[in-house]
């Protein structure tokens, strides 16, 4: 099987091989990843992709998983609907 | 890291990499900038990412006319392989009272004498455009088909590629620490890497263009005002043009992506640095949106943020030579509306720097129009 066929990020349809072409053209954090090729924006907002991204830097660069800086959290922590943000079934 | 430049250019978004580009392929010699963080890390990434050529002077409308010109082919333009999403799915723009309506209808006699095809729209027309649109209280509405979309990621991409292979110098992770001048003559640069000498530079920092004047003694009126901004889960392409209202304060674009981008302006936004999200702006957001864009409300929002415009008192950017000190120029101050303009202004930026006459006359959009008095009122931006 190759490897690079292996997706990465679910929501967005990333593969292995699409990360490391990216760390290639010398993109080493995940902001930089992330704007090139929209691993980590999708619903899950990066909670299964940004730790093997990380371990893909760290095997590219040398430097230890530690040093790898996480991307900036922003809200909101899961989807929520604009409905249900105005509090009412009436949008539902 | 390099020792000595013909020019610097602070900042890593897409005006500096445009402005830096363009000089390269003046032949200005050598060209570095110099990006706190990584490119597009500022303002130009946290932008609304839409292009509009339906502004209220003459000078917004002619540098978008151009820049939306440059920026349908602009990857055959700078000869790189980046593709910049380029879509011109519209503006809508709806009035709400007979004043907007009066003022938008002039914007429109402006517009068309500038060849920019927007056309005044009823409310039944605007539906058309926008089935699920909420009319109630619209006068009509502002439309221009060719206004659209652009990634602002992918267009600094591709204008640090192009700018690199003209071997100019970009380095990220390099904050600028102060500017060295004598005698009214810059003499370099001090970073966090190292030193550059130079005599000439271009202070494109987007909301930290006023900490950069201070470093050299040039107080510029370029405050940076946080706007905040959320994005929705994908769906099937739905609504074509970016609509826009001025009375709401809002704006809202399908992308080609397929989620849908949003922003609101906040009228009591205090002048600080802070880009932290805050919660009020997602209830704010979604109350305003619900009320022009109903179905909307059954989308999810997956994520919010937000970014500094570079915000100038005219609404109008900075864009010269200081009246102070020689050879420090400004492309800042752009007051929400730069990315949509950077194509022609890297280039009207680069002419001005080697002394070419400039495609357009800009020499009144220097810092010193604040002093004598010169100013030029942009009335459409939220």
């Amino acid at each position: 099987m190759n490897h690079n066929d292996i997706i990465i990020c679910r929501c967005e349809d990333i593969t292995l091989g699409e990360i490391r072409e990216q760390i290639a053209q010398g993109k080493h954090t995940l902001e930089e990843i992330k704007r090139a090729c929209r691993s980590g924006m999708g619903p899950c907002q990066g909670r299964t992709c940004a730790p093997l991204i990380i371990n893909e830097i760290a095997k590219a660069t040398g430097k230890p998983v530690s040093e790898i800086p996480l991307p900036t959290f922003r809200p909101s922590t899961s989807p929520i609907k604009m409905a249900s943000l105005l509090g009412g079934d009436q949008h539902d | 890291m390099i020792k000595s430049a013909d020019i610097v250019v602070i900042g890593g978004g897409v005006i500096g990499c445009s402005t830096a580009y363009n000089l390269a392929k003046l032949g200005a010699g050598k060209v570095v900038v110099l990006e706190k963080n990584y490119l597009a890390s500022g303002a130009t990434g946290r932008c609304g990412a839409g292009m509009r050529m339906q502004w209220g002077t003459e000078t917004n409308c002619l540098l978008s006319r151009e820049s939306v010109k440059m920026l349908s082919h602009l990857p055959e333009l700078l000869n790189v392989n980046v593709d910049i999403e380029f879509t011109q799915n519209g503006y809508l723009m709806p009035a709400y009272s007979e004043k907007m309506a009066e003022q938008f209808k002039k914007n429109l006699v402006l517009q068309n004498s500038l060849s920019i095809p927007a056309r005044w729209v009823t409310p039944e027309e605007s539906l058309e455009i926008v089935p699920f649109l909420n009319t109630k209280g619209m006068y009509g509405a502002t439309y221009c088909a060719e206004d659209g979309h652009c990634n602002p990621f992918k267009v600094t991409e591709a204008y640090a590629q192009a700018a690199r292979k003209l071997n100019v110098e970009i380095y990220t992770d390099t904050e600028v620490q102060g500017i060295v001048t004598k005698n009214g003559r810059i003499i370099s640069v001090r970073t966090n890497q190292g030193e550059i000498q130079t005599d000439t530079v271009v202070n494109a920092a987007g909301g930290y263009a006023k900490t950069v004047g201070r470093m050299v003694g040039v107080e510029l009126p370029i405050f940076p005002e946080r706007h905040e901004i959320l994005v929705t889960e994908p769906v099937e392409p739905t609504m074509g043009p970016m609509v826009m209202s001025f009375y709401h304060n809002l704006y809202c674009q399908q992308s080609p992506h397929g989620s849908f981008i949003m922003g609101i302006g906040h009228p009591n936004e205090p002048e600080s640095y802070n880009i932290k999200s805050s919660w009020q702006f997602l209830r704010d957001m979604a109350e305003r949106l619900v009320e022009i864009l109903p179905p909307l409300a059954g989308l999810n929002i997956v994520r919010q943020w937000a970014g500094l415009y570079d915000m100038c008192p005219d609404r109008t950017p900075i864009l010269g030579n200081s009246p102070s000190l020689n050879r420090f120029f400004t492309a800042a101050g752009f007051s929400g509306h730069g990315f949509m303009i950077s194509p022609i202004t890297g280039q009207l930026m680069a002419e001005m720097v080697i002394g070419k006459p400039t495609a357009f006359p800009i020499q009144m959009f220097d810092a010193g129009r604040f002093n004598r008095g010169e100013l030029f009122v942009e009335p459409s931006v939220v």
